[in-house]
């Protein structure tokens, strides 16, 4: 059957993070940006909705179970609020939910419940790498077995909450292929540097550079246990997340640009009388829920085990991001001069928009 | 409630038997008829008609449900009428659309019928179509000086309250089937069309009505056949209607006017609401087609896309197979959304007209992109490639062209009345 209404539990949980993006994280998130750091409470109170809590199951400390097509709709709606702040809140799932996908029982039973069970803490995962050619599929992190250990060598970018971590999945290559490891707080040869990244947006996202210096970890730290894990099921709830949230910041910047033209007088009309500028606005929503249907039915299929699932969701976060481009760069378009000024929030919504391109790995649902 | 992208099992089954229909009996033929336009595929229409005869499908709107049985205990199953018009009209258009356009069974004007008519006029114009005969009707819309912008309609129909007949003078063009719905053939049962006129022309809109008029009415003319870019299987004819007297019975509707309600032109829009995702189907159908041919090719000369590489790491052919198939996918689960909902009797003139939109870009970008793609393969009248892409501009034509659905939608989100948004 086809159907596109959210179930009863998901809607109870939409309402809940609805509120919390428009009444929380949007007020917040202009402050945050211009000041760098999201107040703590805001945090805390995204992290006591418990969209994380609610998709692990009871054995693990959670109260339900895993569904990418919960964790998109989420998603969208909590980046409708305001982008840093949700992968702030979200930054736990990083840690928790390759774990939950593609760990061993052990290790689901060992590492799971002390994130879920307490107040947020920053877990957190590192996978992107400083380089123009970055492939999470080709990493230039290694990993290299060294009697019952594996030895990480190299260097992390964009890790976000790296300095205070408890602990961090790094992503490195195992003979060429991606796997993920454990690494604990305090191990040798582990460096965070001490000034946070500074990127186009996300200013209120503390992310780090991780330097990997002959990090050795025991053998049952590799993610999935002693023979792994496939990342294709990682790579795609990655994906998945980023599309949603690309389609949650493209509905704020769509739905503020409207709401301006619908107040904006030009010529003795609103600006949003004029074809010129209701045309943009059509294609806008007209893309926003291209995208949405494309992010949806991949997760769908993610949840069902489809076989074109990981290519489907390669296609909605690749479609998605060059959507949230277009319609933030129109957002900002249409409120003109205004846009550009740093008082009205489309042109964050802008430089977020673009992050979607390049932001893999700091959202997972 | 839930959220679901399975397609539903009937569905599944009419698509495997279509895709035999598609192969064998229009992409066969697919070239001849377009070589010799006008030719009329006989044996698909045969072959149609006694398909849909079998299963009850046929025009544009699905038939009302059935009432047999009622299985109390069985799970009552939801409506799927609209999703299996979609997905029936994706498949033959993926084989041909200009022959998927002379699909008998009434098309426009049975949908017509079907959004406006009383159930007594369902009665007396449908019942045809599940004749012994394949049949034709077609809706006429669109004048010389009346295409979007329908309210400057300027046929008239007058009440002739002698003999109670309405009297209707005007010209229509670009009928799509108007040749076979009005001019007599040996093989065909008798057609009709529905006539869009005004009954009073100082109320506008609210004046508009549609009235179906038989053929072999005295008055009614074809007088051309239009020669086209593409879909040239497909007769586009023009109507000449000189003092044309119709039964009273035979108006849509209201015979008379209540000012201000534009219920009569809302009644003809309403039309459009259902039928827009149903043509825009048609058009990913034939993007589908051009698409699944630059990848045979691609395939075929060695070239392999790499899904899941970082944007900058693809080479350029694949960034443009990949966009393309991000737009032939989100476009269709756009209208798959919208008949969902109007199976689910859910308002859905947004949806509509935006799946519309999207789908008449989609149609035309991945069409003009696959034969520049393709080189001299896909500007040789050696392969399908070429003609797929003149038959595709017509899905950004007709229906609502992309313009006029962009602006349904941009009423839509703003909230603004036609007076307030032009």
């Amino acid at each position: 059957m086809y159907s596109f209404e959210p179930n009863e539990e998901q809607q109870m949980l939409l309402e809940a993070v609805g509120r919390y993006a428009e009444n929380d994280l949007r007020p917040a998130g202009h402050d945050a940006e211009e000041e760098g750091i999201l107040p703590e409470k805001v945090v805390s109170k995204g992290w006591e909705l418990g969209v994380l809590q609610a998709s692990v199951p009871e054995a693990y400390g959670g109260f339900g179970e895993r569904s990418a097509v919960t964790g998109v709709l989420a998603a969208e709606e909590m980046a409708f609020g305001d982008l840093a702040g949700t992968l702030a809140v979200m930054v736990p799932s990083l840690f928790v939910t390759p774990i939950l996908l593609v760990g061993s029982e052990e290790q689901k039973q060992e590492y799971i419940p002390p994130v879920i069970e307490m107040d947020w803490q920053p877990y957190t995962a590192a996978l992107i790498e400083y380089a123009l050619d970055f492939d999470p599929l080709e990493l230039k992190t290694t990993a290299k077995a060294e009697g019952d250990s594996y030895v990480l060598t190299g260097e992390k970018a964009f890790v976000p909450f790296a300095k205070d971590a408890e602990a961090m999945l790094v992503y490195a290559s195992l003979d060429g292929v991606t796997q993920g490891f454990i690494v604990p707080k305090t191990v040798a040869g582990l460096s965070v540097q001490e000034e946070a990244e500074k990127l186009m947006s996300l200013n209120a996202l503390p992310t780090y550079r991780v330097k990997l210096d002959g990090v050795k970890i025991p053998k049952a730290n590799r993610l999935g246990g002693e023979t792994g894990h496939d990342f294709q099921p990682v790579l795609a709830a990655m994906r998945v997340a980023l599309a949603a949230m690309a389609v949650g910041v493209a509905r704020a910047a769509f739905e503020y640009s409207r709401d301006y033209a619908k107040e904006r007088e030009v010529f003795g009309v609103k600006v949003a009388q004029k074809q010129a500028i209701a045309f943009m606005l059509a294609e806008m929503a007209t893309e926003i829920e291209a995208s949405r249907m494309l992010t949806w039915e991949a997760a769908w299929k993610l949840d069902v085990g489809k076989e074109d699932a990981y290519r489907d969701a390669y296609l909605a976060a690749t479609g998605a991001a060059d959507m949230a481009m277009m319609v933030t760069d129109r957002a900002v378009q249409i409120l003109g001069g205004y846009g550009y000024i740093r008082e009205y929030p489309v042109e964050m919504w802008m430089r977020n928009g673009r992050g979607f391109a390049t932001l893999i790995g700091l959202a997972i649902v | 409630m839930t959220i679901e992208f399975e397609i539903p099992k009937p569905i599944a089954q009419q698509q495997y038997v279509l895709k035999t229909v598609a192969d064998n009996m229009m992409r066969s033929v697919s070239r001849e008829m377009d070589e010799n336009e006008h030719a009329v595929p006989y044996s698909y229409i045969e072959f149609m008609h006694a398909a849909m005869r079998a299963t009850g499908a046929g025009s544009l709107a699905p038939r009302t449900e059935m009432t047999k049985e009622v299985d109390p205990n069985k799970p009552k199953r939801p409506p799927i009428g609209y999703q299996m018009l979609a997905h029936m009209l994706e498949m033959l258009s993926w084989g041909d659309v200009g022959m998927y356009l002379v699909t008998p069974g009434g098309g426009l004007g049975a949908a017509a019928v079907e959004a406006a008519a009383t159930p007594e006029q369902k009665q007396k114009f449908l019942a045809r179509f599940g004749e012994e005969k394949p049949t034709f009707a077609a809706m006429c819309m669109t004048e010389s000086g009346a295409g979007s912008d329908t309210s400057a309609i300027k046929t008239a129909a007058v009440l002739d309250e002698k003999t109670n007949e309405w009297v209707i003078n005007g010209e229509k063009i670009f009928v799509t089937a108007g040749h076979k719905s009005m001019v007599h053939d040996e093989q065909f049962g008798k057609g009709f069309i529905v006539v869009w006129a005004s009954i009073d022309p100082s109320a506008g809109r609210a004046g508009m009505r549609g009235f179906v008029i038989e053929a072999g009415t005295p008055g009614v003319t074809v007088t051309k056949l239009e020669h086209k870019m593409g879909i040239r299987a497909s007769d586009t004819a023009a109507i000449s209607l000189v003092d044309v007297r119709v039964p009273f019975d035979h108006v849509l509707g209201s015979p008379t006017v209540e000012r201000e309600t534009e219920k009569g032109f809302k009644k003809a829009m309403a039309t459009f609401d259902a039928t827009r995702p149903l043509v825009a189907a048609t058009g990913i159908g034939v993007a589908r087609a051009a698409l699944e041919f630059v990848k045979e090719k691609l395939a075929e000369n060695g070239i392999e896309v790499r899904y899941g590489l970082p944007r900058n790491k693809l080479t350029n052919i694949e960034r443009e197979v990949i966009d393309m198939e991000i737009m032939l996918r989100s476009g269709w689960l756009m209208i798959i959304k919208a008949v969902w909902m109007a199976d689910n009797k859910k308002p859905n003139a947004l949806e509509s007209s935006m799946s519309k939109v999207k789908a008449g870009d989609v149609t035309t970008k991945v069409t003009q992109k696959a034969v520049e793609l393709m080189g001299p393969l896909g500007y040789s009248r050696e392969f399908l490639l070429e003609k797929w892409f003149r038959d595709a501009k017509i899905t950004d034509i007709y229906e609502g062209t992309g313009q006029i659905n962009r602006l349904v939608v941009a009423r839509q989100i703003l909230g603004y009345s036609g007076r307030e948004l032009r």
